[in-house]
C-alpha cells in the first residue's frame, strides 16, 4: 500500500494537481494532506474542494495554522503578506469550505503512524521542527513509529539511531530510503504549494508501507500559472515571486 | 547466532564453510545439493556482549549494496533477511585473493605496488562516483580477481550521500579500522571520499615498507597523533623506494584532505604512469618533520578543522577526458584530418575537457631483432612527435592535452583499458575506410565500440568530394 503525503499546499492548485498526478502514476492508493491547505495562493476554493473529495474517499487531512487563521480562529498574528492573503481567502470561502476546515483534527493516529501539521508536542501551538531537539520532542510526544508532518517547508527526514538522538537528513528526490520499523522516524514532507529552498518544484513524499520505504519527490509544475493567478487576484507581488524563485 | 555453523539452514539457505570471522559479522559460503554455490551469507554478530554497531552495520551494508546494484568492483546483494528477526545478507561470492596476501610479503616491488594500487584506486573511484565512501578500507577488504580487477567488500561502515547516515551519531569512539583511518574520520567526519584515499595511501605505505604508517593505536590520544605527526618517509625504511611512489603515498596521507589527491582516478593514473608523477619535496623526503615543525603542528591540530566534504554526486566530471585513438599505419592523412575536426568540435563544446592523444605500438620485445627497424625507443619518440604534430592545430594549453604511446599487440584492448583507467567520457576513433585502407581498423573499431567503458564516436572523412 502506497501512501502519498502532501503538506503546505497553500491554495496552489497547479502544484497539488501535479503532485497528485505524479503520486497516482506511481501507484499511490492512500493520501494524506498535512495541513496549511490554504493561505498565500489564489485557489483556496478549488484546492479545498479537491481535498474534500479525497477526504470523502478516506484520505487523512489535518488542520494547519493558515487553515485555522482562515477560520478566524488564529491566536497569533501571521506576517503581513500572509495575513493579507488570509483576509482575502476568508472572503473567498463558502459555507461548505468553512465547514470542511472547521471539522479537521489537529492530529490523526493510524496504527504506527502519526499525522500532524507541526510538532506533535502541543500541535495547536504550531512549533517548527527545525532541529534535532524539536524532532526528538515531537517523536517522543507522538509515540508512533513514523511522524509525518509539514509546517517547515523544506524536506527532511529525522531518524533515531543508537545514540537516541534524532539525526537530520536532507533527502535526495527519487531515492527510496529504507525506514525500518525498529527505528523511529520523523518525516517533513516539504511544501507542495510554496517551496522555499531555491527550487520552484513542488515537494511531496510517498511511503511504501509494506516494504518500509519512504521516497521524497520534487515535481516540476506550472508555477507561472499559479503566480499569475496570485497577481490577478491582487495579492502581494512577493507571494507570486516566491513561487517563481522557490525562495 | 552462535548456534549456527556449517550445515545449518537460514531462511532456506544452507550454510557451508565459514570463510571469515570478522569483528562485526561472520561470512559463510552457501551450499546446494551439488556443492558450494557462488554465494556467501553474512550474518552479523548479535547477542549479549556484542556491539550495537553490528546491527547498524548490517542495515548500512544492505542499504548501500542495495543502492549500488551490480558492478565489477563490489559484491552484488542477492537477498537479505529481516533486521528484527533473522538479519543476514546473501551476496555473490567474490573469487580472488585478498590484498593481505601481498601485505604478508611486504615490502614488495614498486611495480607490483603500482599494479595493485592502480586497480584498487580505480575500484574506489567507481564507488565514489556513485556517492559512496567506504570508510573501512583495509587489506582484508580488497579482493583481486584473476583478471587483476579489484573488488571492495564489507560496506558495513560505508556512507552513501543519498541515505541517512545511520552511523553518524555521537559515537564516542570512531568506528572503523584505526590503523588506516583518516584524520577527519578520527574527528567524526564521514562524508569525504578523500578519507578513502588516505586509507589507500596507508595500505600502499604498508606494501612499500612492511610497516603501518601510524602503528597500532590503542587509545584515542594515540589515534589523534596522525593529526600532527607525519609518518616516517618510506624511503627512510626501504631506501630503494622510488621517489614517485613515495610522492604518491605521502600525498594520499596528507593530514588536510585538500592536500591529497582530489579523486581516486588521479591516484590510479599516477600509479600507472610513474614517469608523469609530479615530484615535490614529499617524494625525496628522508626524515620526518623536526621538533620545531612538530610543535607547531601539534598546536594547530588542537583546533584542526577538517576540510568540508566535497558536494556529492559529481554527476558530470568537471574536466572530462576525451581519448583520441590514432592507430592507423601508415598515417591516413584524410582520417587524421577528420579526427582533428571532430576533436575541435568537442573542444569547442566543452571549455574544460582534456584531450588525450593515444596511439598503440607493438611492445618493445616484439620489435627487437626486426631487421632494419629503428630501435624501440626511437620509434616511441617518433610516434610522440607525430601525435604532437597532429594535436598542434587544436591550440590547447598544455594541461588540457596529453600524448601517450601505448605498447601492446592488441590496439583495441589497449585503448579500452586506457579509457577505463582514465575514466574517459568519450573516445574518438577513425572508421575503417570502405573499399581499402587498413583492413585491421575494422576489427579494432568494432571491438572498441562494443567494449569501451564510455561513448565512442567513430569518425569518417566525407566520401568523394
Amino acid at each position: 500500500m502506497k501512501l502519498a503525503l502532501f503538506a503546505d499546499i497553500h491554495s496552489n492548485l497547479e502544484a497539488i494537481t501535479a503532485c497528485l498526478n505524479h503520486a497516482t502514476a506511481l501507484g499511490a492508493e492512500r493520501f494524506a494532506f498535512l495541513g496549511d491547505l490554504v493561505g498565500y495562493g489564489a485557489d483556496p476554493v478549488a484546492v479545498l474542494d479537491l481535498i474534500q473529495q479525497y477526504a470523502a474517499d478516506g484520505a487523512v487531512v489535518v488542520l494547519g495554522n493558515h487553515d485555522e487563521a482562515a477560520l478566524g480562529r488564529a491566536t497569533e498574528a501571521l506576517n503581513p503578506n500572509a495575513q493579507t492573503a488570509i483576509d482575502w481567502t476568508q472572503a473567498q470561502l463558502g459555507d461548505r469550505q468553512r465547514a470542511f476546515l472547521a471539522g479537521l483534527p489537529l492530529t490523526i493516529r493510524d496504527d504506527n503512524l502519526l499525522f500532524v501539521h507541526a510538532s506533535a508536542v502541543a500541535p495547536e501551538q504550531w512549533i517548527y521542527v527545525t532541529g534535532p531537539t524539536e524532532a526528538e520532542q515531537s517523536i517522543r510526544a507522538a509515540g508512533a513509529g513514523i511522524v509525518f508532518c509539514g509546517h517547515v517547508h523544506e524536506q527532511s527526514l529525522y531518524y533515531v539511531g543508537a545514540g537516541g538522538r534524532p539525526m537530520p537528513f536532507r533527502p535526495v528526490s527519487g531515492t527510496p530510503i529504507p525506514t525500518d520499523k525498529h527505528r523511529k522516524w520523523l518525516a517533513i514532507v516539504g511544501s507542495a504549494g510554496q517551496p522555499r529552498d531555491r527550487s520552484n518544484a513542488a515537494c511531496y513524499a510517498l511511503a511504501d508501507l509494506e516494504r518500509a520505504r519512504l521516497t521524497f519527490f520534487r515535481v516540476p509544475y506550472d508555477y507561472r500559472a499559479a503566480a499569475q493567478k496570485i497577481r490577478s487576484a491582487g495579492l502581494p507581488e512577493r507571494l507570486a515571486r516566491r513561487l517563481e524563485r522557490g525562495a | 547466532m552462535s548456534s549456527l555453523g556449517p550445515g545449518s539452514e537460514v531462511d532456506g539457505f544452507r550454510l557451508g564453510e565459514m570463510i571469515h570471522a570478522g569483528s562485526m559479522a561472520f561470512i559463510y559460503r552457501l551450499t546446494g545439493p551439488q556443492g558450494p554455490l557462488p554465494l556467501v551469507m553474512k550474518i552479523p554478530r548479535l547477542g549479549p556482549g556484542e556491539r550495537a554497531v553490528n546491527v547498524i552495520g548490517f542495515e548500512v551494508c544492505r542499504m548501500v549494496l542495495g543502492a549500488l546494484g551490480e558492478g565489477p568492483h563490489h559484491p552484488t546483494l542477492v537477498a537479505y533477511g529481516d533486521v528484527e528477526t533473522t538479519p543476514y545478507l546473501v551476496m555473490a561470492f567474490v573469487e580472488g585473493v585478498r590484498l593481505n596476501e601481498w601485505i604478508r610479503r611486504a615490502p614488495i616491488a614498486p611495480e607490483e605496488i603500482a599494479r595493485l594500487g592502480a586497480a584498487f584506486a580505480l575500484a574506489l573511484h567507481e564507488l565514489h562516483r556513485k556517492d559512496v565512501v567506504h570508510l573501512d578500507l583495509k587489506p582484508t577488504n580488497v579482493i583481486y580477481r584473476a583478471s587483476g580487477e579489484a573488488v571492495l567488500i564489507d560496506f558495513g561502515l560505508a556512507h552513501h550521500s543519498h541515505f541517512p547516515d545511520l552511523l553518524a551519531e555521537e559515537l564516542r569512539v570512531p568506528v572503523g579500522n584505526w590503523q588506516y583511518m583518516s584524520p577527519e574520520q578520527v574527528l567524526g567526519v564521514r562524508c569525504d571520499p578523500r578519507s578513502d584515499i588516505y586509507a589507500l595511501g596507508g595500505i600502499l605505505y604498508e606494501l612499500a615498507t612492511g610497516r603501518i604508517p601510524f602503528g597500532h593505536p590503542r587509545t584515542i590520544a594515540e589515534l589523534r597523533k596522525r593529526l600532527y605527526r607525519d609518518p616516517v618517509p618510506p624511503r627512510a625504511i626501504v631506501s630503494e623506494t622510488p621517489e614517485w611512489l613515495q610522492e604518491i603515498i605521502l600525498r594520499c596521507l596528507e593530514v588536510d584532505a585538500r592536500e591529497r589527491y582530489a579523486s581516486a582516478d588521479r591516484v590510479a593514473f599516477d600509479l600507472a604512469n610513474p614517469t608523469r608523477v609530479e615530484l615535490t619535496e614529499r617524494g625525496s623526503r628522508r626524515r620526518r618533520a623536526g621538533w620545531g615543525t612538530l610543535a607547531r603542528r601539534w598546536l594547530q591540530a588542537r583546533s584542526f578543522e577538517p576540510a568540508p566534504c566535497p558536494p556529492p554526486s559529481t554527476q558530470k566530471n568537471p574536466a572530462p577526458m576525451v581519448v583520441v585513438g590514432i592507430v592507423t599505419r601508415p598515417i591516413d592523412e584524410e582520417l587524421c584530418e577528420a579526427l582533428l575536426a571532430a576533436a575541435r568540435a568537442v573542444v569547442a563544446s566543452d571549455a574544460h575537457c582534456r584531450i588525450a592523444c593515444v596511439t598503440v605500438v607493438p611492445s618493445a620485445a616484439t620489435l627487437s631483432g626486426v631487421g632494419d627497424e629503428p630501435t624501440a625507443t626511437f620509434r616511441h619518440i617518433r610516434r610522440l612527435v607525430e601525435l604532437r604534430k597532429w594535436a598542434r592545430p587544436l591550440d590547447l594549453p598544455e594541461e588540457r592535452l596529453t600524448y601517450h604511446v601505448l605498447e601492446s599487440e592488441k590496439p583495441a584492448a589497449a585503448l579500452i583499458d586506457y579509457a577505463r583507467m582514465n575514466d574517459a567520457e568519450l573516445m574518438l576513433i577513425g572508421a575503417p575506410r570502405p573499399g581499402g585502407g587498413p583492413r585491421l581498423l575494422g576489427g579494432i573499431c568494432a571491438q572498441i565500440v562494443a567494449e569501451a567503458p564510455c561513448s565512442v564516436t567513430v569518425v569518417r572523412p566525407k566520401a568523394g568530394v
